[in-house]
């Protein structure tokens, strides 16, 4: 297993609880669009996922991620 | 200009689902909650609203100075003497000596060396953050910051970085993480407009103090007037004023007329008159407006009975709204709103309708004012509520709470 993959399921892991619909999960996910979270629902995800990772996504970040495949790649630069 | 066709696509269409919900909303009967017109303004807590005098419990008048007849005084005088405005920003021709005398009074109001008046409380907060923190330094927040700060963050160029509401534990762990030599602000509000719940100061600086190149800015703008024994917000009441880098106000709650300041110890402060844009680029206050302000904020230095009135006020009607059943937005009376916490935007909307017609104006709010989606009907209380209008207002509640079935 890549790292990449082992980023993908740990993310997918946190999306879950979030996921109220059971949306399936692919790179081209978007949040806004496909999971349908709304801007609290958002900020809950990412301190979750701040935690998980021990990074920080700042919310100028935040801003360029739309799809679950970005936050990985995100994720992956961040633990660097 | 062009009579834009209603059905095509343009950049209003963005807008269309808050028209439609809007449009949903007002079709069942209901009064529009964002179109109230006060016709009368008879004190700092009676209104005529449509013909009928109303008891306003929806202001920010918590210490009722806005009919305080040496404050109206003094705005005459400045109107008769420097006329309507300045027309002129402060670093041009928008200085005059009343502006020097409100800096002056919110220099020995706050105990600082520096002061700087703002147009308004929203832009205190969209320069003084937009221009501490610039390109490679860090904003940590608190999630349920005000628009002013939010809208701050996003005019710098600062990198942004969230921590949830009022947790130290939170604010803790990312500023751990955060880069040890770059610069940070860290902003905090004493109260929180929404639930009017307070921060718990000390504990977040020592939070803060442990983590290097850290500055502190706090809000006060529902602190500053009855929070402290010098009326400075809830940082002097909790202790940590040597602690504070930074705070900003505003004119338009206790002070009761309009305009933001920053106040600091800085020993460069000064410096940010010539490099804040929403200082610079702006017209200044009119003679009257920094005139009110002036001779209020020295009379609210010396205000202890009223302060303690208010307080009053807010334990007895924190009380009363607990007695009959209502979810408040914090479990004590922890400053002077209190906010009534309701199920969906019918019912908020039902409550305070009913409310209205029986003569109390409230507050409605809904997201993304609220925290965590909430529907609230926000109470903030004034220094002038006599003790008979609090008795007044819980019976309006316990009638229009049984009316709409927000209590049995």
């Amino acid at each position: 297993m890549t790292d990449r993959t082992a980023i993908f399921d740990s993310v997918a892991a946190q999306i879950a609880p979030f996921n109220k619909k059971d949306v399936a999960l692919t790179e081209a996910t978007t949040f806004a669009g496909d999971l349908e979270w709304d801007s609290l629902t958002v900020m809950d995800f990412v301190a979750a996922i701040e935690d998980e990772f021990d990074i920080i996504i700042t919310m100028n970040m935040q801003a360029e991620i739309e799809t679950v495949g970005q936050l990985v790649d995100a994720v992956a630069k961040l633990k660097g | 200009m062009t009579d834009a066709p209603a059905q095509t696509r343009d950049l209003f269409s963005k807008f269309d689902p808050l028209i439609n919900e809007r449009e949903a909303l007002l079709a069942t009967g209901v009064r529009d909650p964002y179109a109230i017109v006060m016709d009368q303004v008879l004190s700092p807590t009676r209104a005529i609203i449509k013909g009928k005098e109303t008891i306003l419990l929806g202001t920010y008048n918590y210490m009722g100075m806005t009919f305080d007849p040496d404050v109206v005084a003094a705005g005459k005088k400045a109107l008769d003497e420097f006329g309507a405005g300045t027309t002129g920003s402060r670093v041009l021709n928008g200085t005059y000596q009343g502006h020097k005398e409100v800096e002056d009074a919110l220099k020995e109001f706050y105990g600082t060396s520096g002061a700087m008046v703002f147009s308004t409380g929203y832009q205190a907060n969209l320069g003084i953050i937009s221009t501490l923190a610039g390109k490679g330094d860090y904003v940590v927040l608190d999630a349920d910051s005000h628009a002013s700060i939010y809208d701050g963050c996003g005019l710098g160029n600062a990198e942004i970085v969230r921590f949830r509401h009022n947790s130290v534990e939170d604010l803790d762990k990312r500023l751990g993480r955060l880069p040890a030599d770059a610069l940070k602000l860290v902003v905090l509000e004493g109260v929180y407009s929404m639930l009017g719940d307070v921060a718990p100061l000390p504990e977040m600086v020592a939070a803060i103090r442990k983590h290097p190149n850290c500055m502190i800015l706090c809000d006060e703008a529902h602190g500053m007037g009855f929070f402290g024994p010098n009326g400075r917000g809830a940082y002097e009441e909790q202790g940590v004023e040597g602690e504070i880098d930074f705070v900003v106000g505003t004119f338009s709650k206790s002070v009761g007329t309009v305009g933001g300041f920053c106040v600091s110890n800085h020993p460069k402060f000064e410096i940010l008159r010539l490099v804040c844009r929403p200082y610079v680029f702006t017209a200044s206050l009119p003679p009257s407006v920094v005139a009110t302000a002036a001779t209020s904020i020295r009379k609210l230095m010396h205000a202890g009975e009223k302060r303690a009135h208010l307080w009053k006020n807010s334990k007895r009607l924190h009380g009363g709204l607990t007695d009959l059943g209502f979810k408040l937005g914090s479990e004590t009376p922890q400053s002077a709103i209190i906010a009534v916490i309701l199920t969906d935007q019918m019912q908020a909307v039902a409550m305070w309708q009913t409310l209205l017609e029986l003569g109390l104006y409230v507050n409605m709010a809904r997201p993304p004012a609220t925290p965590a989606g909430t529907f609230l009907l926000r109470c903030s209380l004034c220094a002038e509520h006599s003790d008979e209008q609090v008795e007044q207002i819980i019976g309006m509640f316990e009638t229009a709470g049984k009316a709409t079935g927000a209590i049995a």
